[in-house]
C-alpha cells in the first residue's frame, strides 16, 4: 500500500519542529554557549568619534592589568598585512584602525583577557589621541565639491562616490514619457535601520599549533564563504580551516558578512595558541555591522488616461558608509534595485543609481530580502498608489489594469528579468474580499463620525528570489548554486546535510520533509546537519530566501539521485527488469503486479548486503544546484488602520496577507516566517531605524533608542494561500522567508497616506511616528527625510 | 582561570574582593566564591553552565535573560548575583523533568512559538510567572505579560497562541 504522505511528515504536512526539541530546555548550542579549555575573551575598543587621524594609541596600561594577555592594536595587525580585509562588494574594509577611523563605532583595538569582566576593564585604559576631521553623514554632504575625502587610503580615490549604475533604455523611456497623458512624481527616504537580530555577532577561533589546524565557530550565515576568505586573507590552506555555525540566534542578514571582530579573534588565537572568544555586546552590534537600506528614492511614472502604465524612470541614491560592503552579488551595485515593478506590464524603464561613502557604519546588507528588493518593492508600491490616485482611478483596479496577466507568463520586464508565474488578480480578489473592501468608503465614514480617520493600504509584488543561476549571479566570483549529500544507512534511516544554514528557519526539519516526499522514508528517520564546512558539502548559505529556492532543491536532486539507484536495487530484488518497475511512495513494485513489491528500507539494506553484480555498495550520494532562473513568489498586503487626528496616532483594525509562494513544504513554517517578517515590516514603518547627528553619533545604539516592537504593539495577522507552483523548481517551491518584509512596509505607509490623502498629502517618509503623522495631517505637507535629531546642548 | 567564576584557580588576585553566595537554583543550592560585580547572567551561564538563558542586549531592555526570581520575572543580565543570595532562581533548565516538559514548553512547540530559539527560555519563563498569577488570561493580557520580551522572528502571534495553548493544558490538568 502506498504511504500516507502527511503521516510520514512528507510535503504538505505542519509538522513540528525537530530543533525546538533542544531550544524550549534551553539546549540549544549558541556560540557563546560553547566552552573551550583555556579559552581566553576578546573585547573590542571602538571609536567613539565618526571621522579622526588616530595621532596615537598607548596601551601600556592595559597590557599592565593582571589577566591581560594580548593587546592588538591596527599597526600590529598591519604588521601581519591583516590591517585592511576586502568586503563581499569588493572594496577593502579596516580590521583595527590604522590612519583613521571613519564612523562612530569602527574597531580600533582589542583586548585579550582572562575574562570578559577585565577585557572590559583594560579597554577602558587604552588611551586614544583623535585628531577630529569634518564628518559627512549624508550623500548631499558626501556628493558636495568641497567635501572630505573619506576614503583617502584608496589609491585613485577622488571623491566620496561609490558608484554610478545605470540600466533600461532611457531614449525610449523618455520618449514614452512624452506621449503621456498623466506623469505622476515621487521622492521618498527609505530610512536606515538594522536587522538586529537578538543575538549579536560572535565568535570562537582556536588554532592549534601542532595539528596548524583553524576551528571558528561562528555566527555566520554563510560559513563555506567565511572559509574561502579566511584561506585567501590568513594564508592558511583551506583543509586547515574549519569554520563551524552553530545554532544562530536570528541572522536577517546581519550575519552575512566577514565583520573584523572575527578577524581578529581568529589572529589572537594564532598569537595566544588558546582559544579566543568574542561576543559582541548590543551597541557594537548596532553601531558596526551590517545595516540595511539607507537609500533616497526618486521616479516618474507615465501613463495613458485610462490607467495603463507606459513607462517609469528611477533615480537611486544609497548611503553606504565608510566602506563598500555590500553583501551582495558582483555584477549589481545596487543589488536587484531593478526588480522594481516587476508585477506590472510595463514596456519602458530606466534606472539611475549613485553610491556614496559617508562617515557611519558600512554595510548595506540585505536585511531579510533579496539584495535591495525591499526599497525597490516599496518606493512601486508607494508609486502606484500616487499613480492611481493622480489618475483617479481606483487603487485596486489601478493594479488590475497593470498586473501581468496569468497569461502573459513568462514575462520579460523592462530590464530583463524573466517572470514565470503567477496568478496576481487572485491575490488581490482574496485580499480585498477578505479585508471588505467595497464596503469601506461606508466604514471610513461612520469612523469619521467619530472623528477618526481610516486608510486602507495595499502593497501587492513579486521579487526576485534563490539567487541565482551562475551565469548572472556571483560573490567575489564564486557562483551562486548549493548542495545538498544524502547518505541513507542500511536500516533506511538516514542523514542528510546542505551547504545552506538554517537560523531559526527550520531546515532540520522541512529538508527531511523533502526528502520524505521523495523517498517515502519518515522524517523522523532522517537527520539533517548543516553549517560545519569540515562534514557540509559546500554551499552560499542562507540569506535572500534562497534556501528552499537553491539548497531545497539541491535536496530534492540529491534525493531523487538516492531513489533512481533504488530503483537498480529493487528490480535486482524483485528479479525483474528496471522498465518493469513503478515508484509509489516509498516502495518500487511490479507493474505487472502491485503486490510484488520491495520498500525504500528494503533497498537500503540490499544496498550494503546484497547488491546487484557489478554495483558499487552503499547508499549515498550528493547534488548542486545551480537553478535555471529566480524564482518569483507573490505577495498582496492590505492593512486597514484608524488615525486619532488630535494624536497622530494611528492603530492597526486589520492586515490581511495573501502569499503565493508556490508548494509550501511545511504549511506552519510558512505561516511562521510570513507573521515574523510582517512584523519587521510594521517595526520598519513605525519605529524601526537609525539616524546620526551632525557629529556622527549613531542615534540608535542600543534598544531604549532603537525601537522593535513587543507583543503588545504588534498586530495580529490573517493568512491567506495561493500556490502557483514554480515551473523550474524541482518540488514547485519559491522561497517565502522574506516577501512579508518586502511588501509589508508599503502596505502600513500607504494605509496611512491614504488615510491623510484628503489634506493633500502625498508622503510620510517611515518611521511614521505619530508626531510626523501630526505633522502631515495639521499642515497638509509632505514629510520627507528623517526625524531630526535633538542635539545635547 | 579568574576569580570571576566557580572554578579552580590558579592565580587567585588577591586585590580583587570576593563575596561567597548562596543561590537556589532550580531547586538546588549553589555556592560560589564570586567577585560582587559579577551579574546574575554571568553566573548562570558560565559559573553554573546554564547557558539556557541567553544574553541579547545586556540594558535589561530584550529579555532573553529572563528569570524567575523568588517566582518573580527579572532579567538576569543587570542584577547582580550577589543580590541573589539566599533567594530562589528558576532558569529554562527547571522547567521539565526528565520525563515530562512543562505544558508551556510543550505550547512553543505545538504553536510553533520558536523560530531561532534564542528569545524562547525569556519568554517562556515570563509565561509562566504569568499563568501563575492569572491561569486563565485574555490575549491581551499575555500580549502585556510578554511585553518585556523581544522576539524578531515570530512576530509574537504563535507565542500568543502558545501561552494560550499551555493555559488550557494547565487549566485541564488542575480539574
Amino acid at each position: 500500500m502506498s504511504l500516507d504522505e502527511l503521516k510520514i511528515g512528507g510535503m504538505g504536512a505542519s509538522r513540528r519542529r525537530v530543533e525546538d526539541n533542544r531550544f524550549i530546555r534551553g539546549k540549544g548550542n549558541y556560540v557563546d554557549d560553547i566552552v573551550l579549555p583555556g579559552m581566553l575573551h576578546m573585547e573590542i575598543l571602538r571609536s567613539p568619534v565618526a571621522h579622526a587621524r588616530i595621532k596615537s594609541i598607548d596601551t601600556s596600561a592595559a597590557w599592565d592589568m593582571p589577566g591581560v594577555r594580548l593587546v592588538l592594536t591596527g599597526e600590529m595587525m598591519a604588521a601581519r598585512n591583516l590591517a585592511w580585509m576586502p568586503t563581499l562588494s569588493y572594496d577593502t574594509q579596516a580590521v583595527l584602525a590604522t590612519d583613521k577611523v571613519r564612523f562612530q563605532g569602527q574597531e580600533v583595538a582589542a583586548v585579550i583577557a582572562d575574562d570578559p569582566y577585565i577585557a572590559k576593564d583594560a579597554c577602558a585604559k587604552i588611551v586614544v589621541d583623535y585628531e577630529i576631521l569634518p564628518v559627512i553623514v549624508n550623500p548631499v554632504q558626501a556628493a558636495a565639491p568641497d567635501a572630505v575625502l573619506i576614503r583617502d587610503d584608496k589609491e585613485g580615490q577622488k571623491d566620496n562616490k561609490v558608484f554610478d549604475w545605470e540600466i533600461g533604455d532611457k531614449a525610449k523611456t523618455d520618449k514614452a514619457f512624452e506621449e503621456a497623458d498623466v506623469i505622476s512624481k515621487l521622492e521618498l527616504h527609505y530610512p536606515r535601520t538594522h536587522p538586529s537580530p537578538i543575538e549579536c555577532c560572535g565568535s570562537l577561533a582556536d588554532f592549534d599549533r601542532a595539528t596548524n589546524k583553524l576551528t571558528v565557530y561562528m555566527t555566520s550565515q554563510a560559513p563555506h564563504i567565511v572559509r574561502a576568505a579566511v584561506a585567501l586573507v590568513a594564508e592558511l590552506p583551506e583543509q586547515n580551516i574549519r569554520i563551524v555555525s552553530p545554532d544562530i540566534g536570528g541572522g536577517f542578514g546581519n550575519k552575512v558578512p566577514v565583520y573584523p571582530g572575527y578577524v581578529i579573534s581568529i589572529l589572537a588565537s594564532i598569537l595566544t595558541e588558546r582559544p579566543v572568544k568574542w561576543i559582541e555586546d548590543k551597541t557594537g552590534n548596532l553601531i558596526s555591522t551590517g545595516f540595511g537600506r539607507d537609500v533616497y528614492l526618486k521616479g516618474e511614472m507615465a501613463m495613458r488616461k485610462d490607467g495603463k502604465i507606459l513607462a517609469f524612470r528611477m533615480n537611486t541614491i544609497s548611503d553606504h558608509g565608510a566602506f563598500f560592503a555590500d553583501a551582495q552579488p558582483s555584477k549589481f551595485k545596487i543589488g536587484l534595485m531593478h526588480s522594481t515593478f516587476a508585477a506590472y506590464d510595463i514596456p519602458n524603464a530606466h534606472l539611475f543609481a549613485t553610491g556614496y561613502y559617508t562617515n557611519k557604519a558600512p554595510g548595506g546588507v540585505a536585511y531579510r530580502c533579496s539584495f535591495r528588493v525591499t526599497e525597490a518593492m516599496f518606493f512601486q508600491e508607494r508609486m502606484v498608489q500616487a499613480a492611481a490616485d493622480d489618475c483617479g482611478i481606483d487603487q485596486a483596479e489601478f493594479r488590475r489594469i497593470n498586473f501581468v496577466k496569468d497569461d502573459q507568463f513568462p514575462h520579460r520586464t523592462a530590464f530583463g528579468f524573466l517572470t514565470d508565474s503567477g496568478q496576481y488578480g487572485k491575490c488581490l480578489d482574496i485580499g480585498l474580499e477578505a479585508i471588505g473592501y467595497k464596503n469601506f468608503a461606508a466604514e471610513k465614514a461612520e469612523a469619521a463620525k467619530r472623528g477618526r480617520l481610516l486608510g486602507i493600504g495595499i502593497s501587492t509584488m513579486t521579487e526576485p528570489l534563490g539567487a541565482g543561476n551562475s551565469r548572472e549571479y556571483d560573490i567575489l566570483g564564486i557562483k551562486m548554486f548549493d548542495s545538498a549529500e544524502l547518505r541513507v544507512h542500511m536500516t533506511g534511516k538516514a542523514i542528510l546535510r546542505t551547504g545552506a544554514k538554517t537560523q531559526g528557519q527550520g531546515h532540520e526539519t522541512t529538508w527531511a520533509q523533502i526528502v520524505a516526499h521523495e523517498l517515502g522514508i519518515p522524517a523522523d528517520d532522517i537527520i539533517v546537519e548543516e553549517g560545519d564546512t569540515d562534514t557540509a558539502p559546500f554551499g552560499m548559505g542562507t540569506y535572500a530566501s534562497r534556501s528552499t529556492p537553491v539548497a531545497g532543491a539541491a535536496v530534492a536532486m540529491v534525493a531523487r539521485k538516492i531513489r533512481a539507484k533504488a530503483r537498480k536495487i529493487a528490480a535486482h530484488l524483485l528479479e525483474v527488469s528496471e522498465e518493469d518497475i513503478e515508484w509509489e511512495l516509498g516502495r518500487f513494485y511490479v507493474r505487472s503486479n502491485h503486490d510484488r513489491g520491495v520498500t525504500i528500507q528494503e533497498c537500503a539494506m540490499a544496498a550494503y548486503s546484497n547488491m546487484p553484480d557489478g554495483m558499487e555498495p552503499g547508499l549515498e550520494n550528493n547534488a548542486y544546484y545551480d537553478p535555471p532562473n529566480l524564482t518569483w513568489p507573490f505577495a498582496c498586503y492590505i492593512a486597514k488602520v484608524e488615525i486619532d487626528p488630535e494624536t497622530g496616532v494611528w492603530d492597526v483594525l486589520q492586515f490581511v496577507a495573501v502569499d503565493d509562494c508556490g508548494v509550501r513544504i511545511n504549511p506552519m513554517i510558512v505561516e511562521g516566517q510570513i507573521m515574523g517578517g510582517l512584523t519587521e515590516a510594521y517595526a520598519m514603518a513605525n519605529m524601526q531605524y537609525q539616524t546620526y547627528d551632525e557629529d556622527g553619533n549613531c542615534i540608535g545604539s542600543n534598544y531604549m533608542d532603537f525601537l522593535l516592537p513587543t507583543a503588545w504593539e504588534t498586530p495580529g495577522y490573517e493568512l491567506y494561500e495561493v500556490v502557483t507552483p514554480c515551473p523550474h523548481h524541482p518540488i514547485g517551491a519559491k522561497g517565502v522567508g522574506e516577501c512579508a518584509t518586502v511588501a509589508g512596509p508599503a502596505a502600513f505607509v500607504n494605509a496611512v497616506v491614504n488615510a491623510v490623502s484628503h489634506t493633500g498629502v502625498r508622503n510620510i517618509d517611515m518611521p511614521l511616528m505619530p508626531n510626523r503623522v501630526y505633522e502631515a495631517l495639521t499642515t497638509g505637507k509632505d514629510v520627507y527625510g528623517m526625524p531630526p535629531v535633538r542635539s545635547g546642548n | 582561570m579568574s576569580s570571576l567564576f566557580e572554578e579552580v584557580q590558579t592565580q587567585p588576585n588577591a586585590d580583587i574582593p570576593v563575596r561567597r553566595v548562596t543561590i537556589n537554583v532550580n531547586g538546588e543550592d549553589r555556592s560560589a566564591n564570586i567577585e560582587p560585580r559579577l551579574l546574575l547572567a554571568d553566573l548562570l551561564r558560565q559559573g553554573l553552565k546554564l547557558t539556557g538563558t541567553h544574553k541579547g542586549c545586556d540594558t535589561t531592555s530584550c529579555g532573553a535573560c529572563t528569570v524567575l526570581f523568588d517566582g518573580r520575572p527579572v532579567k538576569s543580565c543587570t542584577m547582580l548575583a550577589v543580590q541573589a543570595d539566599g533567594h530562589n532562581v528558576q532558569t529554562v533548565e527547571g522547567l521539565a523533568t526528565p520525563s515530562e516538559l512543562h505544558p508551556i514548553q510543550e505550547g512553543f512547540k505545538q504553536e510553533h512559538g520558536l523560530q531561532c530559539g534564542f528569545c524562547t527560555p525569556g519568554m517562556m519563563l515570563a509565561a509562566k510567572a504569568l499563568l501563575e498569577r492569572n491561569p486563565n488570561p485574555t490575549e491581551d493580557d499575555v500580549r502585556w505579560a510578554l511585553s518585556g520580551n523581544l522576539c524578531r522572528c515570530t512576530g509574537y502571534q504563535n507565542i500568543v497562541k502558545a501561552v494560550l495553548w499551555a493555559a488550557d493544558k494547565m487549566r485541564a490538568e488542575s480539574i
